[in-house]
Formats: C-alpha cells, sequence, structure tokens
C-alpha cells in the first residue's frame, strides 16, 4: 500500500473511439470493396439504413439483416454498428467473387426472416426483443449460413485493428520500442490484496 | 563464404527440417567439419517480415498443408484440419515457440520403472538418463540463452504484470516452485538484443531477442562455409541402396521441380507428423512398412501434452500482453504425487494471448453474452496454458490417408489422438488449481478453454533400448539402418511434462556429437 504514492500510476488504455465519423467514412475498410464518395442523400439516412446501404453485391435490405444478425453473436453494446459493418465487408467482398456464398448468404437471410414470420409475424430485423430474435439464432445455429457469418465475425470483428482500443488492447508494439518503458510492469492494484 | 554442395555429392549429411532439431544439428555438425545440406519445405523469412499481429503472421508462417484430427479428441470437432501448430519456413516452430526451456525431471526417463505397467499405456524407459543428458542441458541452455539459469549466466526476466497477477495468486495458494526460464535475452547476448518487451513472443520476435535457430544456429553454421540452406525443398522420400543404408533424398523444390541429393547420412527433423510422414511415405519392396519400421512403431505413440487453457478475469487491469509472451510458470504439480490421482504432473504456464487469438480460442464455436461478456474485460485477463504428461498410447497416431493427397501427390496424414483416462483426471486438476491461483487474488470469473491445436508434437519414433519396442536407439539412429537418424522431438519415449524444446536442443547436441565420431571412425 506505501509503496503505490512512490510509482506513477499504471498506464491504462480508455476503452474508447476517438475516431470521427468522418475520419471513418473517409477510412480505408470502405475504399478497399471499391466503394467511392457516398452520396449526401446516404449521409442523411438514419445510422444504420446509411450503413446498409453500402452493402452493394447483397443490397440494403440483406446488409441491414446481417448487421443486426453480426451484433446478435458478439453483442458489444458499446460498440457502433460501423464496426459490425467492417467486419462484414470482406465477407461482402467474398461475395461477390463466389455466387454460391452469395446464395448461402440471401438464402439464409431469406430463411431467417421466414421463420421470424412464422413465429413473430414480423422479419428478424423488427424484433425489438433480444430475446425473440435469438430464439430464431438458436433454431439456426447449427446451419451453414450462421456458421458461415459466425466463423467470419471471429477474425472479421476481433482482428479489426479499429476495435482492438475498445477492448483495450494496443496491438503492434515493436515500432513503440516494445513495452519496456511502457507499463510492462505497472501493476498498481496487486499490492492492496497480496 | 557459402558452401554449394552437388546432388550427386555422397559425402554430406543431409538434415531434413531447419527447425529446434534440425537447425541445432547443422549447427553442431558443421563446427565438427561436417558438410551438410539443410532441405527445408518453408520459405526464408526474416526478422524483415515478422508482423506484430496474431493472424497475420499465422497465416504468413504456419503448415497449412491439409491434416486430419482423428480420434476421441477435442480437436475433431474444434480444429478438424488443424490437429497440430507448426511452422512451414527456415527455423521451423522456433519462429512460434514462446520460448520456455524446461528441463525434463529425472523420474521423466523412467517412466515404466517409475509407473510400472500402465493400462491402456504403451510406456518404456527411455534408453539414456537424466544424468546422460544433464551437461548437454547445459550447452542447449548456452546456445539458447534461457534468461535466469545458471548455464547461460543471463539474468532473470524481469516480472511483468501477467507474471505479478499469477505469482501472487500462486503464492497464496501456497505453490513454491515459480519460475519463468525463458530463451530470450535479458542483455545483449549472441549477437542478438536484449528483449524490449514487444509481446509478440509467438509472432516471430522482431529484434531477435528470442532465440530461433533462423538467426542463430543456421547462420552460425552457414558461416563455416560448410552447410548449404536450402529453403522450399521439401522432402518426398528417402532412398537406400540394395545393402539398405540409405543413399539419398528426393525432393521437390519451389517449382515443383524434382531432385535427387546423394547423402551418406540423412538426419530426419521435420516435427512429429512429417518425420513419420517421411519414413512411412518411403516404403520400398525391401521395406514395405515404411523405412526403419521393422518394430512397426513408427507414427505410432503419438504424444502432445495434456493440455488445457483458461482465462481469469482480474478485478483490476492486468494487459497480459504487455512484455515476454510467458508470464509466471508454477511447477509445483511437475512433482510426483500419485495421492493427486493421475500418473506424472504438469506445470501451469502463464501465457499471454492477444485479442484475436483471445477471440478465437477461448470459445471456439461459441458466441453470444456468454462470449462477449468476457472479452470486454479482456484488459483484466490473465490466461494459462496447462502443460502435462501425456501417456504414449499405441493407437494415437500418423497415419496415411488411403486416397486423399496432398499438392506433391502423397498421401495426407491423419492425426489421431484420444485421451488416456489418466490425461482426463490430470487436466481437471490443471483447471481446478488454475481458478485457485486466480481466485486467490480475487478474480471474478474462470473461463476453462479447450486445448490449442498441439504445439508440442512427439513420440512418433520413439528411442527404446530395445529395437522391438520403438524405432531409434540412444543416438536416435534408427535400430534398422545405420546412416538414418531421427533428430526431432518425434525421439521422445516420454513427454514428460516439460515444454519439449530445450529436450529437443539438448539431443540435438549430444547426437552431432556422435554422428561427427562415428563419421571420423567410419562407422557410418
Ligand atoms: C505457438 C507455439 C508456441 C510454442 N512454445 C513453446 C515453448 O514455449 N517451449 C517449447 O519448448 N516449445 C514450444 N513450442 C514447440 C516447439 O516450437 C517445437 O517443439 C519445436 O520447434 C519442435 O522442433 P522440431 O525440430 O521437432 O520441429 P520444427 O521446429 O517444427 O521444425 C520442423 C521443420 O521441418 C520442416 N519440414 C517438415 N517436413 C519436411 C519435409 N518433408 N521436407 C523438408 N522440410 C520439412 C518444417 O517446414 C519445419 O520448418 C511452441 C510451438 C508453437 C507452435
Ligand atoms: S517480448 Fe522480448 S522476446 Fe518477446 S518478442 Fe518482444 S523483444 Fe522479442
Amino acid at each position: 500500500m506505501s509503496n503505490t504514492s512512490s510509482r506513477p500510476p499504471m498506464r491504462v488504455i480508455e476503452k474508447r473511439v476517438t475516431l470521427s465519423r468522418r475520419g471513418f467514412l473517409k477510412g480505408g475498410g470502405m475504399a478497399a470493396l471499391g466503394v467511392g464518395a457516398l452520396s449526401t442523400a446516404t449521409l442523411m439516412m438514419p445510422a444504420d439504413e446509411a450503413l446498409a446501404a453500402n452493402f452493394k453485391v447483397l443490397g440494403a435490405a440483406n446488409g441491414k439483416t446481417l448487421l443486426q444478425l453480426a451484433r446478435d453473436i458478439f453483442p458489444h453494446d458499446r460498440i457502433s454498428d460501423r464496426y459490425y459493418l467492417q467486419a462484414l465487408e470482406p465477407l461482402e467482398a467474398q461475395a461477390a467473387q463466389d455466387d454460391k456464398l452469395k446464395a448461402l448468404l440471401t438464402e439464409g437471410v431469406a430463411a431467417l426472416d421466414r421463420l421470424a414470420k412464422l413465429r413473430f409475424k414480423k422479419a428478424y430485423t423488427e424484433l425489438p426483443k433480444e430475446s425473440d430474435r435469438l430464439s430464431l439464432l438458436y433454431v439456426i445455429e447449427h446451419g451453414a449460413f450462421f456458421q458461415k457469418v459466425k466463423g467470419h465475425l471471429v477474425t472479421g470483428f476481433y482482428d479489426n485493428k479499429a476495435v482492438w482500443p475498445l477492448f483495450g488492447y494496443e496491438g503492434s508494439s515493436w515500432e513503440k520500442g516494445g513495452y519496456i518503458n511502457r507499463g510492462f510492469d505497472d501493476i498498481d492494484w496487486l499490492d492492496n490484496d497480496a | 563464404m557459402k558452401a554449394k554442395f552437388s546432388l550427386d555429392d555422397d559425402g554430406v549429411v543431409v538434415i531434413i527440417g531447419s527447425g529446434a532439431g534440425g537447425g541445432t544439428l547443422a549447427d553442431e555438425l558443421t563446427q565438427r567439419g561436417v558438410n551438410v545440406v539443410i532441405l527445408e519445405a518453408g520459405k526464408h523469412y526474416t526478422q524483415a517480415d515478422f508482423e506484430n499481429d496474431e493472424w497475420a503472421m499465422f497465416k504468413k508462417i504456419s503448415w497449412l498443408d491439409k491434416r486430419i484430427s482423428a480420434g476421441g479428441w477435442h480437436h475433431t470437432e474444434t480444429y478438424p484440419n488443424l490437429p497440430a501448430w507448426i511452422v512451414k519456413g527456415v527455423g521451423g516452430s522456433t519462429m512460434h515457440f514462446s520460448g520456455l526451456a524446461l528441463r525434463f525431471l529425472p523420474h521423466d526417463f523412467k517412466t515404466r520403472s517409475t509407473y510400472g505397467e500402465v493400462k491402456g499405456a504403451n510406456v518404456i524407459d527411455w534408453p539414456i538418463s537424466y544424468d546422460e543428458l544433464a551437461p548437454y542441458y547445459d550447452i542447449a541452455e548456452r546456445k539458447m540463452g534461457v534468461a535466469g539459469t545458471k548455464a547461460s549466466g543471463l539474468p532473470e526476466m524481469p516480472p511483468n504484470n501477467h507474471y505479478k497477477v499469477i505469482a501472487a495468486g500462486a503464492k497464496k495458494v501456497g505453490y513454491k516452485d515459480i519460475s519463468r526460464p525463458v530463451a530470450s535475452n535479458t542483455r545483449p547476448n549472441d549477437g542478438r538484443p536484449a528483449c524490449q518487451q514487444i509481446g509478440f513472443c509467438m509472432q516471430g520476435c522482431k529484434i531477435g531477442a528470442k532465440w530461433s535457430t533462423l538467426y542463430s544456429e543456421i547462420p552460425r553454421a552457414i558461416e563455416t562455409g560448410r552447410a548449404e540452406l536450402r529453403p522450399q525443398s521439401m522432402v518426398l522420400r528417402i532412398e537406400h541402396d540394395k545393402s539398405g543404408k540409405v543413399s539419398g533424398v528426393l525432393y521437390a523444390d519451389k517449382d515443383g521441380r524434382q531432385h535427387l541429393q546423394k547423402a551418406r547420412v540423412v538426419c530426419v527433423a521435420g516435427n512429429s507428423i512429417e518425420s513419420p510422414r517421411l519414413l512411412l511415405n518411403s516404403a520400398s519392396s525391401l521395406f514395405p512398412n515404411g523405412l526403419a519400421n521393422s518394430s512397426g512403431q513408427v507414427g505410432k505413440n503419438y504424444m502432445n501434452h495434456t493440455t488445457a487453457a483458461a482465462v481469469a478475469i482480474h478485478k483490476g487491469p492486468v494487459y497480459m500482453y504487455r512484455g515476454f509472451d510467458i508470464a509466471a510458470v508454477i511447477s509445483d504439480e511437475a512433482q510426483l504425487n500419485p495421492d493427486r490421482g493421475f500418473l506424472g504432473g504438469y506445470h501451469l504456464e502463464g501465457l499471454a494471448l492477444h485479442l484475436p487469438f483471445t477471440a478465437a480460442f477461448m470459445k471456439p464455436g461459441g458466441w453470444g453474452r456468454e462470449v462477449t461478456s468476457a472479452l470486454e474485460q479482456y484488459d483484466h485477463m490473465s490466461c494459462v496454458w496447462v502443460c502435462g504428461e501425456d501417456m504414449p498410447q499405441e493407437e494415437n497416431g500418423i497415419t496415411l490417408h488411403p486416397t486423399e493427397k496432398d499438392q506433391y501427390g502423397l498421401p495426407i496424414p491423419i492425426v489421431t489422438k484420444t485421451d488416456h483416462t489418466n490425461d482426463a483426471a490430470m487436466r481437471r486438476h490443471g483447471l481446478a488449481a488454475w481458478r485457485k491461483v486466480s481466485e486467490a487474488v480475487g478474480a471474478t470469473r474462470v473461463i476453462d478453454m479447450p486445448p490449442y491445436p498441439a504445439s508440442h508434437n512427439m513420440g512418433t519414433n520413439r528411442m527404446s533400448a530395445n529395437a522391438r519396442d520403438g524405432v531409434l536407439n540412444k543416438w536416435g539412429q534408427t535400430h534398422d539402418i545405420k546412416n538414418l537418424f531421427v533428430s526431432d522431438g518425434s525421439q521422445f519415449t516420454s513427454s514428460s511434462a516439460a515444454n519439449p524444446t530445450l529436450t529437443i536442443v539438448a539431443l540435438a547436441v549430444r547426437q552431432a556429437e556422435y554422428i561427427a565420431g562415428a563419421m571420423q571412425r567410419r562407422e557410418i
């Protein structure tokens, strides 16, 4: 306890987004997809609609469902839809090249909606209760569509450098000289316990 | 001066694979005046190719040719085509390896005498003892620059946050044997710099502080002018003459062109899946069951340690990824203690994962809030890898697929592993012990993880005193063919609870001494 005063506090990472929306829109993710400047009409739409409009290959309606599905698979309430979009972009890019994948995704969305309408008389994205949506996902979780989207998201979502700061993870360190002078041994809460 | 040997040069020792075993052997043989040709299936990466990025490096350097997981282990579900995590590249798995360098314990060499007969297992003693290997452990610790050992003279690795959390918990529950012997420079050593706590040791150390044959043994061998390294050279079969002695190896270069390199001696060091696979693929009319397989033990007794992993979520931040990737290692449970209900022992090894691998390995196939609520605490996590002895069982092993072929037209390997009941009991004990260690410092949630793809692969060409029971004698020389050696972890007769690389290096140094002597005496 006594030694906490004699050393600097632990270098703690604020798990916050520092990127502006503007910065994001200009960022590399969509450029890589070949999406050019966004029209002002797109900018004026509500957020999720605007994001869904980026699904040029699968279409906005499918895109909206995939965005919701991605969030239901790996729900992080503090993380905005844009990161889920970034996670799905490579999958869409693959679907542009791969008709079988495209069919798996579009038919998967259609089947999910059919199931939703059968049970709740509404499309999957129109179900406001998470538990209702999950009850549908438990039905399809072993199917090829769900497995494909989930498998992709493990890297698509968590291997996206843009989300790392939100988890307090700092990424590449060698160019900063490692952690030898940046808190590899600065833990300050253990003493209180030991 | 770079050596170049002709394909017809039948005076060279051909080494297949350039990892822990092959790289060390090349160094030690050339220092003793022997000419070697190193054939390595993978590319020659350099530190410039290393990225501080888990998936990028995994994709770049892993052995991703198709393999099949079979048997009762978890991997048939979690990693059906990735039973093992092995590197394809100059330096082999020493690029990815996390640097922990533990010695075997004396009883590990005498498992049959210590345990007696173990039901359902194929346990025998090694033909060598701890005392015989001890001087070579010293040499290996010096070569690898193992921090905190007497032999290397290097200071201990300074504790990082992850070390401190685990060590504090361990002490609270009464563990005493807490250490961190890692093969990374704690001061400049052997022409390589000191560790800067970069934390991507398993992605290839960007500055070369962590030992790897890629930038220590291999260049040293080449500098002697007695070694030629041929990367992207996949050995397809080992040839022999009428008398049954091996005479050369057939390999495919990067363009798929095949060459036959003649050899005086052949040393196989392709790691424990590829080495037996190569011997089996080299079957001929003289050796219909594969080379050196009169015992029928080639490819059998596959071991990959009894492993499990777990994360603990703490009340304060840890940032386990900051600094050397191995944290505290608790070795109290490595000692024998039959009261626990299993034979052998295990180490609890703090091993940091970065966020992308944590997400992939924590609950493979998992989803939903169970997973995400934990990952949101990534910065508060500590992570352990349980590494324990597993029992050799004859049914566990490497077999050739009856129909499916790889890009070279060779049958792909099937890797079969089923836990022994002993393994299962030990895994449970290890995970429970980790929970206690973590909760002792106030961890609020502990999540057990399934084993990772096997990074420690052993036993598939084991040593035995009696030619009936194994493939190799105590020098790693095949019982059947005098000028054919195996120089990697497939030599292991038992797995011990210790990570294998230090022992692989010690055995390779000892084998080099023997080969150089036997060549001089014209025995081979
Ligand atoms: C992520 C990770 C972490 C690890 N951490 C540790 C640790 O902390 N401590 C420890 O002791 N061990 C650790 N290991 C294990 C360690 O890396 C291996 O046990 C060791 O490198 C094995 O040495 P080897 O010589 O048997 O094979 P390898 O080092 O794997 O080398 C085999 C080489 O042979 C080549 N090859 C295979 N077949 C052929 C062929 N037919 N023709 C030509 N070349 C061929 C391969 O491309 C490869 O380069 C780790 C492994 C991994 C993957
Ligand atoms: S922690 Fe040390 S050994 Fe590991 S990558 Fe960094 S500098 Fe290399």
